[in-house]
């Protein structure tokens, strides 16, 4: 059984965690209908209902911009947020409390590995699920595939699921059961994407909320987002990028560390 | 001074402890499993073998003391410590999005493996889980994801494999199919540390045996010796009562019957004189040399500590 009547096997090093990437596509993809169609049937129907309601009555940039076609990259930005966070938090709790998150402790892989894996797979639903409501909100709003700088548009998706993956990495960590991971999701995760300007530009806030605003990191990844699309932003694209650029790398440290001393997941 | 990595033991545990909280788990344990050993790790629940062995994975960290594996450091060196080491979790743990046979690629692609199809074919075929490689984790009974936990272990080929309770709750057949299984590994060159509340299992299968109690090492010795040592005649007697002098000495009583531990056949003459002086009418007589179980129960009670200092 040692020797096996196999052939030797072929340990190839530091590709282990291209395993762990792989399946934690697989466990997503496996239930795509769930993880994909459900939430982009979801930002559908806020497009139709706010978009119906509101788009007589709200201006955005000075009238430039139609309310349905400024609300399209809000809801795209939107979808790839909260899905990434879905993808690694729900991977890492359901791995704890069913207890076969030991098989991958168990392993050689490395604190920046299992980061690396988990991160990547939850960037891949929340890509995955961002370009399928981009795809159907496209028949309501076709101008904004007119992009002005689409390449904005692709470092800020990105650099918003790195966070918002590194952010369910964390609370995957930290949660020891469903509803404490759930009170994450929906007193910190939701709120700060809702008030992030998805549905409104923070110009037509009152002066407190429109500064309150500039405090959520949140408000940077969708406003640079936006930028992408229509060449106009409530802040500079170079701000929110530093700023954004520098929450992920301070959460990729922290995460880290979490890992490396095994807070949480090494007794 | 040098020492060849072949000479180093498969295991070694030097003044492991662990606190959690108030509760010592571990309080200072040295052990030393050779490479190609089957070693048994026993102890009633609490005893700290679980707490031993999650260090040893990496799962738990000492406070203090060192482990390692094939002379790796599992803190220092966890890498090349976890490629040398395959835990079988004492719960029946698995993922339930997965096949088997995704399950057993994934584990062997952790390592870095690649090309591992046939093997896989070869571990599915030792375990009898070919007809179920493409069912998926949940469709499986218990005893079928315990294999597939032994599979999980065994896929990077470690040489050193710890089973952690394996066969709680396992049916009989099983059981049997699963250990000589585990024996034909140990026979291959395989090092085996196994933990087990069965007590005659650890006695049929490992030739050498650590018993803890309270985070600490109290008995350590070959199988064998462990048996010498306390060698002597388990009675059962079924009668009224004992005689008086004999008040206090069973170590069980069950259905009527009184299990007595005798060190040698004058104490069986003594008692059967015992018996007959206060006419006590004796229905049934069974004799049995001493197992594992009653050395077990006699160290756990504390008659083995003088004993077992001097291994350590």
């Amino acid at each position: 059984m040692r020797g096996g009547r196999t052939a030797p096997l072929e340990a190839r090093e530091g590709r282990g965690w291209l395993m762990l990437l792989r399946k934690e596509l697989l466990r997503f993809w496996k239930v795509s209908f769930q993880t994909i169609a459900a939430p982009v049937l979801t930002s559908l129907l806020y497009l139709l209902v706010f978009a119906h309601v509101l788009e007589s009555h709200v201006a955005v940039y000075d009238g430039r911009v139609g309310y349905t076609a400024f609300l399209v990259p809000g809801l795209v930005m939107m979808a790839v947020l909260q899905n990434a966070f879905a993808n690694s938090s729900s991977s890492l709790i359901q791995s704890k409390i069913t207890g076969n998150l030991i098989f991958v402790l168990l392993t050689p892989l490395s604190p920046a590995e299992l980061f690396g894996a988990y991160v990547l797979g939850a960037m891949a639903r929340g890509l995955a699920v961002g370009l399928g409501v981009f795809a159907v909100t496209l028949w309501f709003a076709p101008p904004v595939l007119a992009m002005a700088a689409p390449l904005w548009s692709v470092a800020f998706a990105v650099l918003g699921s790195a966070i918002l993956g590194t952010l369910g990495l964390i609370a995957g960590i930290w949660a020891e059961k469903f509803d404490q991971l759930a009170a994450f999701q929906n007193f910190l995760i939701l709120p700060a994407t809702f008030l992030s300007g998805v549905f409104y530009s923070i110009h037509s806030l009152p002066p407190f909320w429109q500064a309150a605003s500039h405090l959520n990191p949140f408000f940077y990844m969708i406003d640079g987002f936006r930028y992408g699309f229509f060449g106009v932003s409530d802040t500079s694209p170079w701000l929110s990028l530093a700023i954004v650029a520098g929450f992920a790398v301070a959460l990729a440290a922290l995460t880290l560390a979490l890992i490396g001393r095994g807070w949480r997941l090494r007794a | 001074m040098h020492v060849a990595p072949s000479a180093l033991p498969a295991v070694a545990f030097s003044g492991i402890a662990r606190r959690f909280g108030e509760v010592r788990a571990l309080d200072g344990i040295d052990i030393e499993v050779a490479r190609g050993e089957f070693f048994g790790l026993l102890g009633p629940n609490g005893a700290g073998k679980t707490t031993l062995i999650s260090i040893l994975a990496g799962l738990v960290r000492a406070d203090r003391g060192s482990a390692q594996v094939m002379g790796h450091d599992v803190d220092a060196d966890y890498r090349a410590a976890r490629r040398c080491l395959g835990v079988v979790p004492q719960e029946l743990v698995f993922d339930p999005f997965f096949t088997v046979r995704e399950t057993l690629r994934f584990q062997a692609g952790y390592f870095g493996l690649t090309r591992v199809d046939d093997w896989i074919d070869e571990i599915l075929a030792h375990l009898d889980l070919t007809a179920k490689a493409d069912a998926n984790m949940r469709a499986l009974s218990g005893g079928m994801k315990r294999r597939v936990l032994v599979g999980q272990a065994l896929v990077h080929k470690p040489p050193v494999i710890v089973l952690d309770e394996p066969t709680a709750g396992v049916d009989v057949e099983l059981r049997q199919s699963l250990w000589a299984f585990v024996r034909k590994l140990n026979r291959e060159g395989h090092t085996i540390i196994l933990t087990t509340h069965y007590l005659e299992e650890a006695e049929a299968l490992c030739g050498r045996i650590a018993m803890l109690k309270a985070g600490r090492v109290v008995a350590l010795d070959t199988t064998h010796n462990l048996l010498a040592q306390f060698a002597g005649i388990t009675a059962k007697l079924t009668a009224e009562r004992l005689p008086a002098a004999w008040a206090g000495r069973a170590f069980r009583r069950e259905a009527g019957a009184f299990h007595l531990a005798l060190a040698h056949y004058g104490e069986l003459e003594r008692l059967l004189a015992d018996l007959s002086a206060e006419g006590i009418a004796v229905a049934a007589l069974a004799l049995a040399e001493t197992d594992l179980e009653q050395v077990f129960l006699k160290i756990m009670r504390g008659e083995g500590e003088a004993a077992s200092a001097g291994a350590r």
